[in-house]
C-alpha cells in the first residue's frame, strides 16, 4: 500500500473481531474471538497515525512499543513486528487475548478521543500467532553462569522471570504445585477465551528453548520451604498468586451447591469437566446458575455455566436453563473486560444488576433451591470513587437456584510463607516487595505478580516478573548489592 | 511420572502401593496426605500417607477401591507410573506424650491410624488401637499394628474376626473404666464412623481427633471445595486439616457434602466399565 496522509488513515474504520456465531457458541468451548486475517491486520494497522508522543505506551503496564510493532506489521515485516513486540512482551498471544485494552493502551489511544482507538489488542494477537506458528525470533541462552534460580509459581509473573533469567545464563527451576503449568491461565480463564493449546505452546517453547527445569506437583511451603530452596538457589522469585477464595458471610454459604468462582473454573477448565464423563471430574450446577460478582472471574464462570447449561439441554432435550450475574452495583460500575459483558450478553446471560444476596437458601437435604437477595440503589461516592450502593428497605426477594458461584475477589495463597521467617506481608496476605525491582524483604528472595498485588492482570503480573528478573540478573552478576 | 515400585493385595478391594516421590517423602509426617491424579484425564484424588519412607524417597498409599479411579488405580502394577503425585499436604498429628491414647482405624482408615500409633508410641504414650472392618476379609496390618501398639482390640460386624461389635463398644468399656484415663483419642474411618466416635466420646470429655476425607480438587486452598462446617465457622480440610477437633465437625453438613456426586461417581463407573469390556473385546477380537 501506498503511503497513506493522515486524514486517509482517520478514514479507515476499525475492523470488528470476527467471531463464533453466538447461538453457536453457545454449545461449545471453542475459542470465540477467531482472530484477524493478515489483510484485515495489515490495514487495521494503516489507523496508526504513529505519534511522536505515543500515549499508548503510556497506557500499558509494561510499555510494548506499540507504534515500532504496528509499523513492522503494515510494512508486513512481521520477522521485525514480532522482535519488536518481544523487546517488553513475552507472551504477545496471551495478552492480545486477555488484556483489558479499553482501560490501558487503546483507552489512551488518540483516536479514541473522537473516534474509536487502533484495535492495538487484536494487533497483538496477530502478531503472536504469528509468533507461535512460525517461531521466527528464537529465545536464545547466554553461556552458562553456574548461578541457580527458583521461581515458584508457573503464572504470568513465575514464566516472565523464568524465560529472562535463564536468558542470562542462569539453571533455572520452576516449582508449581498443580500438575500442569500457566497459573491462572489454565486454571481459571477458560478454553473459549484463551485455547490451553496458546499457553501450553508459549510455556513449552520456552522451557525447551532454554532449559528451564519445570518442576509440577511441588507444592513450596510443604514439598520444600523457602528456607530451604535459599540453601540451594542463589536467589529465589515467588510468583504464587492470589489463588485463596472468599465466600461471603451469608447464611447458607455451606450448602451443598455453593462454590467458589475457582472451585468452578478449576472442575471445567483443568479439569475438563464439561468433558465428564470422558475425564474423571464431574460439576454439577442444575438448570439455574448465579454467579455473585461482575469481574473477569465472574464473567468467566458464568459463560462456563452458560455452555454446561446448553450441552447438558442438547443431551437431555430440555429447554437450557438460566445463567445469572448477581452484581450489587450497575452496569456502569462492572469491572471485567468490555468484550466479556458483550459476549456474555450476546450468549444469553441474565445480568440483575443493584442486587446483593443476603440469604442461600436450601431444602432438607441441604442442596441450595435458592437465592435471597435485596434491591440496592447507588449513593454518595465512595473511598474507590464509585457510587456506593446502599439497600432499599423491604425489597427481599428470592430467585429459584440450584448452585451459587461466588466469585467475590481472591487473597494469597499462605502455604507458601512456611519458613520464611523475614519475609514480610501486609494485612491482606500479599507479599511486601518494591514495585521497581520486585525484592521482598527477605535477603535474595524477590516477589511479583498477584502474590504482591492482589488479584490484578496478566500483563502487570508480566511486567512484575520482568523487573524482579532484571534485578537478579542485575544482583547475581555482581552489579546490584541487596541493601 | 511417579514410578509404582511395589504393590500388595490387602484384601479383594483394598491395595497398598508405594510410590516413588522423594520430593513427598523427604518432608512427610504422619497425619498428612498427598493428591494423585492417574492419567490425562485423571481426577486429583487425596489419599492419607500411610507410612514413608525417607532414604527410600517412597510414599505407602492404602485406598479402597470405591469409585472410577481407585479402581483404575488398583488395577495399575509395579512398574507402572501415575501422572501427578504432589505433597506431602496438610498439617502433621500433633505428637506428644499425653499419657494414654486410643488409636482407632475403620476399613481403610487402619491405613492412617498406623504411622500416627506409631510416632504416638516413639513418643512415649500409651497405645491402645482399635481396628475394625465389615468383615475379616477387608481387615489388614494387624501385626503392624499390634507392634506399635500396648493393646490391639480387633472387631468386625460380622463376627468372622475378633469382637463381633462396631469399634465403639470396646471404645466406650475403655472409656468407663475409671481406673484408665484417657488422655486423647484418635479417630480415622468412614466419615459415619467418624461420627459416633465423637459422640462416644463425647459425653467423658475426651479430646478426639478426626481426619477428614471431603471432596477435594487442588489440595493446596485454591478451591474451598473441601470447605468443612465447625462449630466455629468453616474451614479447608486441606489447609487447616485434615486433622480436626471431631467434637467441633458438623457431621450432618459433611455427611451431605461428601454424597453431592455420588450420581456423577455411579456414572463414572459405568463409563469405566463399558470402556473396559470394550477395550477387553477388541482385544481379544484381534487374537
Ligand atoms: C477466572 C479469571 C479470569 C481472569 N481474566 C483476566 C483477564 O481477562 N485479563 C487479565 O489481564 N487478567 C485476568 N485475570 C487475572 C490474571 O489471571 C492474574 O492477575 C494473573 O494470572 C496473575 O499472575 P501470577 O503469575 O501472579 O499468578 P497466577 O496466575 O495465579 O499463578 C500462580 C501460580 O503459582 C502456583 N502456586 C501457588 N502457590 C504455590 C506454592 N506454594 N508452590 C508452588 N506453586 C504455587 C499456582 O498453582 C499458580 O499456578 C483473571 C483471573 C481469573 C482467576
Ligand atoms: S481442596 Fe481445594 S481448597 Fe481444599
Amino acid at each position: 500500500m501506498a503511503e497513506l496522509k493522515p486524514h486517509e488513515r482517520m478514514k479507515i474504520k476499525r475492523h470488528d473481531m470476527p467471531n463464533q456465531d453466538q447461538l453457536v457458541r453457545r454449545g461449545n468451548y471453542e475459542e470465540v474471538a477467531l482472530g484477524y486475517s493478515e489483510e484485515t491486520a495489515r490495514t487495521e494497522a494503516e489507523r496508526c497515525l504513529q505519534c511522536k508522543d505515543p500515549k499508548c505506551v503510556q497506557g500499558c503496564p509494561v510499555g510494548v512499543m506499540i507504534p515500532q510493532f504496528i509499523k513492522a506489521l503494515r510494512e508486513g515485516d512481521m520477522v521485525k513486528a514480532v522482535e519488536w513486540m518481544k523487546v517488553k512482551n513475552n507472551l504477545p498471544a496471551i495478552c492480545g487475548r486477555v488484556c483489558p485494552q479499553e482501560v490501558q493502551c487503546e483507552g489512551s489511544c488518540i483516536l479514541g478521543k473522537k473516534g474509536e482507538a487502533v484495535a492495538i489488542g487484536r494487533l497483538e494477537r496477530f502478531v503472536g500467532d504469528y509468533e507461535l506458528s512460525h517461531r521466527s525470533c528464537p529465545l536464545v541462552k547466554a553461556p552458562a553462569t553456574g548461578k541457580k534460580i527458583a521461581v515458584v509459581g508457573s503464572g504470568p509473573a513465575g514464566i516472565t522471570c523464568a524465560v529472562d533469567t535463564a536468558r542470562e545464563g542462569h539453571q533455572v527451576t520452576m516449582f508449581e504445585s498443580l500438575h500442569g503449568p500457566g497459573g491462572v491461565l489454565i486454571y481459571g480463564i477458560p478454553e473459549f477465551r484463551l485455547p490451553k493449546a496458546v499457553v501450553h505452546g508459549e510455556i513449552s517453547y520456552a522451557v525447551d528453548c532454554l532449559g528451564i527445569d519445570l518442576k509440577t506437583d511441588h507444592v513450596i511451603g510443604r514439598s520444600f520451604t523457602l528456607n530451604e530452596l535459599l540453601e540451594e538457589y542463589d536467589a529465589v522469585f515467588l510468583g504464587t498468586g492470589a489463588g485463596l477464595p472468599s465466600f461471603m458471610r451469608i447464611p447458607g454459604i455451606n450448602l451443598n451447591g455453593v462454590m467458589s468462582a475457582n472451585e468452578f473454573l478449576t472442575r471445567v477448565n483443568l479439569m475438563k469437566a464439561y468433558q465428564f464423563p470422558d475425564y474423571d471430574t464431574p460439576v454439577r450446577i442444575g438448570r439455574k446458575v448465579a454467579v455473585v460478582g461482575a469481574g473477569n472471574v465472574a464473567m468467566d464462570a458464568v459463560r462456563c455455566s452458560q455452555r454446561l447449561l446448553a450441552l447438558q439441554a442438547a443431551q437431555t432435550g430440555e429447554a437450557p436453563g438460566e445463567a445469572h450475574i448477581v452484581y450489587r452495583r450497575s452496569k456502569d460500575e462492572v469491572p471485567a473486560r468490555q468484550e466479556e459483558v458483550h459476549h456474555a450478553e450476546e450468549e444469553g446471560v441474565i445480568f440483575n444488576f443493584l442486587t446483593n444476596p443476603v440469604e442461600i437458601i436450601g431444602d432438607e437435604t441441604r442442596r441450595v433451591t435458592g437465592l435471597k437477595c435485596v434491591k440496592m440503589e447507588l449513593g454518595e461516592p465512595d473511598a474507590s470513587g464509585r457510587r456506593k450502593p446502599v439497600e432499599i428497605k423491604g425489597s427481599e426477594f428470592v430467585m429459584e437456584m440450584d448452585t451459587v458461584i461466588m466469585a467475590l475477589g481472591t487473597n494469597p495463597n499462605p502455604i507458601v510463607f512456611v519458613d520464611a521467617d523475614g519475609l514480610e506481608r501486609t494485612k491482606y496476605g500479599t507479599a511486601v516487595a518494591d514495585t521497581e525491582r520486585g525484592r521482598t524483604k527477605k535477603k535474595r528472595v524477590w516477589a511479583g505478580g498477584d502474590v504482591v498485588t492482589g488479584a490484578a492482570t496478566v500483563i502487570s503480573a508480566m511486567g512484575a516478573g520482568k523487573r524482579a528478573a532484571a534485578d537478579i540478573n542485575a544482583f547475581l552478576k555482581g552489579e546490584a548489592d541487596w541493601e | 511420572m511417579y514410578r509404582i515400585l511395589s504393590k500388595e493385595v490387602l484384601s479383594d478391594v483394598v491395595k497398598l502401593m508405594d510410590i516413588e516421590a522423594p520430593h513427598v517423602a523427604r518432608r512427610a509426617a504422619a497425619g498428612q496426605f498427598i493428591i494423585v491424579r492417574i492419567d490425562e484425564f485423571g481426577e486429583r484424588i487425596p489419599l492419607t500417607i500411610a507410612d514413608f519412607d525417607r532414604d527410600r524417597g517412597t510414599i505407602t498409599i492404602i485406598f479402597q477401591e470405591l469409585g472410577k479411579s481407585t479402581i483404575q488405580l488398583g488395577k495399575m502394577n509395579a512398574g507402572d507410573s501415575v501422572a501427578s503425585f504432589a505433597g506431602p499436604l496438610g498439617h502433621p498429628t500433633e505428637i506428644e506424650n499425653f499419657g494414654t491414647v486410643i488409636c482407632m482405624g475403620g476399613g481403610v482408615g487402619i491405613a492412617p491410624i498406623y504411622p500416627i500409633a506409631r510416632a504416638l508410641k516413639q513418643a512415649g504414650n500409651k497405645v491402645i488401637s482399635i481396628i475394625g472392618a465389615r468383615n475379616k476379609s477387608l481387615l489388614f496390618w494387624e501385626e503392624k499394628m499390634r507392634a506399635v501398639s500396648d493393646e490391639l482390640i480387633i472387631c468386625t460386624d460380622d463376627g468372622s474376626h475378633g469382637r463381633k461389635a462396631l469399634v465403639t463398644e470396646p471404645l466406650k468399656e475403655i472409656l468407663d473404666n475409671k481406673d484408665q484415663k484417657i488422655a486423647k483419642v484418635w479417630a480415622i474411618g468412614p466419615a459415619i464412623m467418624m461420627k459416633f466416635v465423637t459422640l462416644a466420646t463425647k459425653p467423658y470429655e475426651v479430646p478426639t481427633i478426626v481426619s477428614l476425607n471431603t471432596i477435594m480438587i487442588d489440595g493446596t486452598g485454591m478451591c474451598g471445595g473441601c470447605r468443612v462446617l465447625l462449630e466455629d465457622g468453616a474451614q479447608f480440610v486441606c489447609v487447616d486439616g485434615p486433622e480436626f477437633n471431631g467434637h467441633k465437625v458438623d457431621w450432618d453438613n459433611l455427611l451431605s457434602r461428601l454424597s453431592f456426586y455420588k450420581d456423577e461417581e455411579k456414572k463414572a463407573v459405568e463409563h469405566y466399565d463399558h470402556k473396559c469390556r470394550l477395550e477387553n473385546a477388541v482385544a481379544k477380537g484381534e487374537k
